[in-house]
Formats: C-alpha cells, sequence, structure tokens
C-alpha cells in the first residue's frame, strides 16, 4: 500500500473512530440501560484481570527495587527507596503496566469475541430480536473497562508496593511498617488525583479500540485475528498517547 | 430488465394464484436495487408474499438471497425501491416500530447465530427481554423455553451450550428460539446447508410442521433443490439481480429456459 493511502487510512480511521466515540456517550445515557451484561462485564474484566495484573505488579515492585538499590546505595540515598519507588508506582509505572496487560488481554478479547460475534451474524441475531447490540455489547464492555480499570491500578499498585518493600526487609531490613509509613508520607494528591483520572481514561480506550475493531471486523474468520491483533497495537499505542497528554495536564496544575 | 422475467401461469398455477390472491400480503417488495461498489446485486427485484405461503426464493451463492432478506427486516437499507412488511414500510420505521415489527418477524441465520457465551437456555430466552408484553403475564420463562425446545425435539439440552451441540442441533435450537415470540412471518436464510442430508430432511420436516402448527408465512432462501422441492407452494428463482421466473416447483423444474433449466440438472 502507498504511503499516502496509508496516512489517508490512518485519518479515516480515527475519524470512524471518533463517530464510535460519539455513539457510546449517546447511547450510555438513553434506557434501557443494561445492568446485568455491565456486571456481568465488569467480573469478566475486573475479577478475571486480578491474578495477572497481581504477579505483573509484585514483579515489576521487586524488580525495579532490585535494579534500583545498587545505585542509591553508591550515592548514600538507599533511604529514599520507598520514596522513589512509591511515587514512581503510583504516578506512572502502575498505572501504564496495568493498562497495557489489560490492552493486551482485554481489548485482544474483546475485539476476538465481539469479531466472531460479527461473523457468525450473532449481532444481527441480536439486532433482528429487538436488542440494540451497540447498547448490549458495545456500551456494557466500554462501561466495564472504564469502571474497573483504576480499580485494578490501585490493586496493582498496592502490590507492586508489597514487592518492594519484601525486597527492602529482606536486603535493607526496612520493616514492612516502616516501609508503607514513608510511602504514605511520600505521596501527595497530585500523585493519586492525576494517575487516578488518567487510569479511567486508559479504561475507556481499551475498551473503545477492542469494541470498535471487533465490531467493525470483516473478511471472515481471518478478520477475527486481525481485530484482536490490531486492538492491542493500537490500544497500547493510544495508552502512551493518552499518558503523554494526561502528564501535560497534570503538570498545568500540579506543576510535578 | 422486466423483458426478461418469466411468470409460469398455467391451469395449476392459476387455481394456484386465485387462492393466494384473496390471502392477505404480509411481505410487498417493489424494484428493490442494492449496489456494494461495481457489484449489484439487487437490479430490481419484486416479490409479495403471502399470509400463510410457503415461498422459496431460489438463486446461486452470491446472488443477493441473504442480501434481499436481510433488507426485508432492516438490517441492511437497500440503495432504493419499496419494501413493506405487514402493512408497514421499513424505510420508514423508527427504531422502537421495527423492533415492535420484528417481533412478529422471525429470523432463522445460515449458521444458527446461537450466541456462543449463553446457555441454551438464555438463547431461547434472550428475545423475551424486549418483548414481554407480547407474552403477556408470564412470570416463569421456563415452561415457554420449554415448549419451543419440546417442538424441536430438543427439550432435554436446556443448560448445555452451543458448542456441545451438533450442526443440526443448533440449527434446531435456533428454531425455537425463532418460535419463542410466536413469528407471523418466519425468514429462513439456507435453513439446511452445512446439515447432512438426513439432517436436512429433518430440518424441512420440522419447518413444515411449525408452518402447519402456526400457520405462520415462510420465506425461505435456498439453493437446495430438495428442500424447494418439498417446502415451496411457490418459487422465486433470483438471477442477475431480478426475479428472472416465477412459478411452482413443477413449473420451473420443467422449464425449458437454460437459466433456470440450470437450477433443477442433476
Amino acid at each position: 500500500m502507498k504511503l499516502v493511502d496509508r496516512i489517508k487510512q490512518f485519518f479515516v480511521q480515527i475519524g470512524e473512530l471518533s463517530y464510535f466515540a460519539g455513539r457510546f456517550f449517546k447511547e450510555v445515557f438513553t434506557p434501557p440501560f443494561e445492568f446485568r451484561e455491565l456486571l456481568r462485564q465488569c467480573y469478566q474484566m475486573g475479577n478475571r484481570s486480578l491474578v495477572l495484573v497481581g504477579v505483573t505488579g509484585f514483579i515489576i515492585g521487586l524488580v525495579m527495587t532490585l535494579q534500583s538499590r545498587p545505585t542509591l546505595i553508591q550515592f548514600g540515598a538507599v533511604s529514599w527507596m520507598p520514596n522513589m519507588t512509591g511515587i514512581s508506582i503510583v504516578r506512572e509505572i502502575g498505572p501504564v503496566i496495568t493498562a497495557l496487560i489489560c490492552a493486551g488481554r482485554i481489548a485482544s478479547g474483546i475485539g476476538a469475541e465481539l469479531g466472531s460475534m460479527r461473523v457468525t451474524e450473532q449481532i444481527d441475531a441480536m439486532e433482528v430480536s429487538g436488542t440494540n447490540p451497540f447498547k448490549y455489547l458495545v456500551v456494557t464492555r466500554i462501561l466495564a473497562t472504564t469502571l474497573m480499570l483504576p480499580l485494578l491500578v490501585v490493586f496493582g499498585d498496592l502490590i507492586a508496593l508489597y514487592g518492594s518493600a519484601l525486597v527492602e526487609n529482606l536486603k535493607g531490613d526496612v520493616s514492612f511498617q516502616l516501609y508503607f509509613n514513608i510511602v504514605f508520607d511520600a505521596l501527595g494528591f497530585g500523585d493519586i488525583i492525576p494517575a487516578t483520572i488518567k487510569s479511567f481514561f486508559f479504561g475507556f480506550v481499551i475498551g473503545l479500540v477492542g469494541c470498535y475493531k471487533g465490531y467493525y471486523s470483516k473478511k471472515g474468520t481471518a478478520g477475527v485475528g486481525v481485530a484482536a491483533n490490531s486492538a492491542v497495537v493500537m490500544a497500547s499505542l493510544l495508552v502512551f498517547v493518552v499518558d503523554f497528554i494526561a502528564v501535560f495536564v497534570s503538570d498545568i496544575f500540579y506543576e510535578l | 430488465m422486466t423483458d426478461e422475467r418469466i411468470t409460469y401461469k398455467n391451469k395449476n398455477a392459476e387455481s394456484e394464484s386465485d387462492t393466494t390472491e384473496e390471502r392477505k400480503t404480509v411481505i410487498r417488495i417493489r424494484d428493490v436495487r442494492k449496489s456494494f461498489g461495481d457489484n449489484h446485486v439487487l437490479n430490481g427485484f419484486h416479490m409479495e408474499l403471502h399470509e400463510g405461503e410457503n415461498l422459496v426464493v431460489m438463486g446461486r451463492s452470491g446472488s443477493g438471497k441473504s442480501v434481499m432478506i436481510k433488507c426485508l427486516v432492516g438490517l441492511m437499507a437497500p440503495d432504493s425501491g419499496y419494501i413493506e412488511v405487514m402493512g408497514k414500510e421499513i424505510a420508514t420505521l423508527n427504531r422502537q416500530t421495527l423492533d415492535e415489527l420484528r417481533s412478529d418477524i422471525g429470523f432463522l441465520f445460515q449458521g444458527s447465530a446461537l450466541y456462543d457465551s449463553m446457555t441454551v437456555r438464555e438463547n431461547i430466552e434472550f428475545p423475551m427481554r424486549r418483548h414481554k408484553e407480547k407474552l403477556g403475564a408470564v412470570s416463569d420463562t421456563t415452561t415457554l423455553v420449554m415448549e419451543a425446545l419440546e417442538n424441536v425435539g430438543l427439550g432435554h439440552t436446556l443448560d448445555l451450550m452451543p458448542a456441545e451441540l451438533s450442526g443440526g442441533m443448533q440449527r434446531r435450537i435456533a428454531l425455537a428460539r425463532t418460535l419463542i415470540l410466536k413469528p407471523k412471518i418466519i425468514l429462513y436464510d439456507e435453513p439446511t446447508s452445512g446439515l447432512d442430508p438426513i439432517t436436512a430432511k429433518e430440518i424441512i420436516e420440522l419447518m413444515r410442521s411449525i408452518q402447519i402448527k402456526y400457520n405462520t408465512s415462510s420465506l425461505i432462501i435456498t439453493h437446495d433443490v430438495d428442500c424447494a422441492r418439498v417446502i415451496s407452494e411457490r418459487m422465486i428463482l433470483l438471477v442477475d439481480g431480478i426475479n428472472y421466473a416465477e412459478g411452482t416447483y413443477a413449473e420451473l423444474s420443467a422449464s425449458t429456459d437454460p437459466k433456470v433449466e440450470a437450477f433443477f440438472k442433476k
């Protein structure tokens, strides 16, 4: 494909994604509301991601502390370890890593599920039976990811901090209580609020991209794979774009 | 284009027409056209389905049969033309009215289209979510679900997942789901495709028994000649996007027109 066509296609996709987001905001406030399906999706996306987010968070906390420790010792600043890990995990690493894991697990799952539903005419069957498939499938999934991601981020942050505290406890004789006291003293609203707000946006883009790719999946069963794959790529990319914007905006309010 | 159309009207057909004219028309399609880029799928298609009638529309793969049936229920919009179902023009209906109308139309999809993540019970209950008023004061849906399942001879599958069923069973469950709202019209999109001849025959028998039991009007889209022979009262051959030939199975199978003959050659 020519470069011009690729650029054109990129902007077409951005336009379609914006229209899809607009339709979401229109449908989300109009009845009937699919509460039961929303709860089911929250369970599917939240509860079933806990182990993955927890294990990843634990390893990140562990590795980050192990890697930083020699350098901080060299500069005689090892006592700053809880402050450094606490702030970096809560502000940046926790939300971004959790969002990337969810982009891989949830966006691809949604893309593949909706894609196969499109290919096997299940979405058409839903439409014919009088249920609005956009409301039932798309709105519930985007809402679920938007609501669940901040909770997963909080969970991931806590486990990552625990991993970091474990290393400090084993290598530096710092008690868990002291470690967490220092971390929570170091953290301010300027660290927690922007990170929490951007987590909602991460969840929104992950759900949006997964649904968009799956809902408009084409070209038969091969299209399902393409939908799942491109959902992960696009969602991961957008997580970084949203992160950049979030850091830029929070810098205005909190002077990071 | 119009000159090319063949309508068979021998003595039998005329007497057939007399009876169908007395019946109310439930679906009326006039000059429907639909294109996908340069691919002109429907080029002025006409059709009428009467109350209690079994009409088969036959055509080759890619001839626009499925497109036509999707236009009928508002899943696709035609480029031009007029589509009326039970006295209501589809193009003028808002979402709510269209959904109400859809509760009177059953649609059996080609691949059954059962919801993978739901059990058989949930699949059959699904259409009832939005049309509870049509079923009256029903507090226990299990009786209705069981009745629908018994109609298709699969009462024991209530809590199974679609993946645990064979192709023929899935088609029967899809038919049960279609029947749950007691539709007045049933649209069958390739009801026997992908099934072995014995299962296909069972599905055809099931369609006939449903038609007799509920007095539904049926529009059957197929390229299966055996299915058309057994079930059709009247047939339309869809060729080059138009209703090329129209008549009973006997009339069309005896035709000497090369395009019509091609369908019936063994």
